[in-house]
């Protein structure tokens, strides 16, 4: 159970779930949902090579910390764009965007 | 290590149940058509990989997992899809053939990915410290990240300043 290979397997099916879920999903909503699920897959593979490889510990923890400030930021952004383009579209469909299509 | 067996298998099987958590919620935040069914997903499968945290032997970041994603990224969310209308108004039907490629190139990455995994022999450095301490997370955030520190809060507060400016202005202008 407690081998890198259990984490990096754990850590690829996570993200690859949130690539299917970009790749598929329409409501923008949905689609942050997934990007957050991608960038714990990363989270994970950081922590796995820091528990098992890194010679210094502190700096993987440290590096997902950071990870997780940006996630921060990048979720609000996010959401506040999503609610912009509510207000103009009257929808969160992807593919409902399209007023700059010729 | 000092443990007798029956508490390594207990702790065998609470890691797997972790990781089953990690995983489920995931899948329910990815295939669900209902979008509230999404985000409790989400939360969920976000403190599955909390526990997955622990296990990796970071109680901190285990702890700033379930703060900022589950308390604040979360919550976030569900304002958000609060705020707009109610789904069950606008569901498009899934088409087949986007479905299926989509499928196909994530299942294609996620065999690479564990492919790669699991055939590469990871090698230890050398000589590993064994100082796991928030003190010296601390220590180091104030003195070798201490640039990334500082950009990070930056990036925070244009992110703040940014999302209030996107959210008004467009209430401006369509109101």
């Amino acid at each position: 159970m407690n081998t890198l290979g259990t984490y990096l397997v754990i850590a690829a099916v996570l993200f690859s779930l949130g690539l299917l879920g970009v790749l598929q999903r329409r409501n923008l909503i949905g689609m942050l949902i997934s990007v957050e699920l991608m960038l714990n897959g990363a989270n994970i593979n950081f922590m796995a090579f820091n528990r098992f490889l890194a010679p210094e510990p502190a700096v993987g923890q440290i590096v997902t910390l950071f990870v997780m400030g940006l996630a921060a930021a990048e979720a609000a952004i996010g959401l506040s764009i999503i609610l912009a383009l509510f207000r103009t579209m009257r929808s969160i469909n992807v593919e409902r965007a399209q007023q700059l299509r010729g | 290590m000092n443990l007798s067996v029956g508490t390594e298998t207990i702790a065998q099987m609470a890691f797997w149940i972790v990781v089953g958590i990690a995983l489920g919620g995931a899948a329910l935040a990815v295939f669900p058509r209902n979008i509230l069914y999404n985000v409790l997903g989400l939360a969920m499968g976000l403190a599955g990989v909390a526990g997955i945290y622990l296990y990796l032997g970071s109680f901190f970041i285990a702890m700033m997992q379930l703060l900022i994603y589950v308390g604040a990224i979360c919550i976030a969310i569900v304002f958000a899809i609060m705020l707009s209308r109610p789904l069950h108004l606008e569901v498009p039907k899934r088409k087949v053939p986007k479905v299926a490629m989509a499928v196909l190139a994530s299942a294609i990455f996620m065999v690479a990915m564990i492919m790669m995994a699991l055939k590469t022999k990871w090698v230890p450095a050398v000589e590993r410290s064994t100082d796991w301490s928030i003190d010296t997370i601390g220590h180091l955030l104030l003195t070798r990240y201490d640039m990334v520190f500082e950009v990070i809060s930056l990036v925070l507060l244009v992110a703040i300043i940014g999302a209030i400016l996107t959210a008004g202005y467009s209430r401006r202008l369509t109101s």
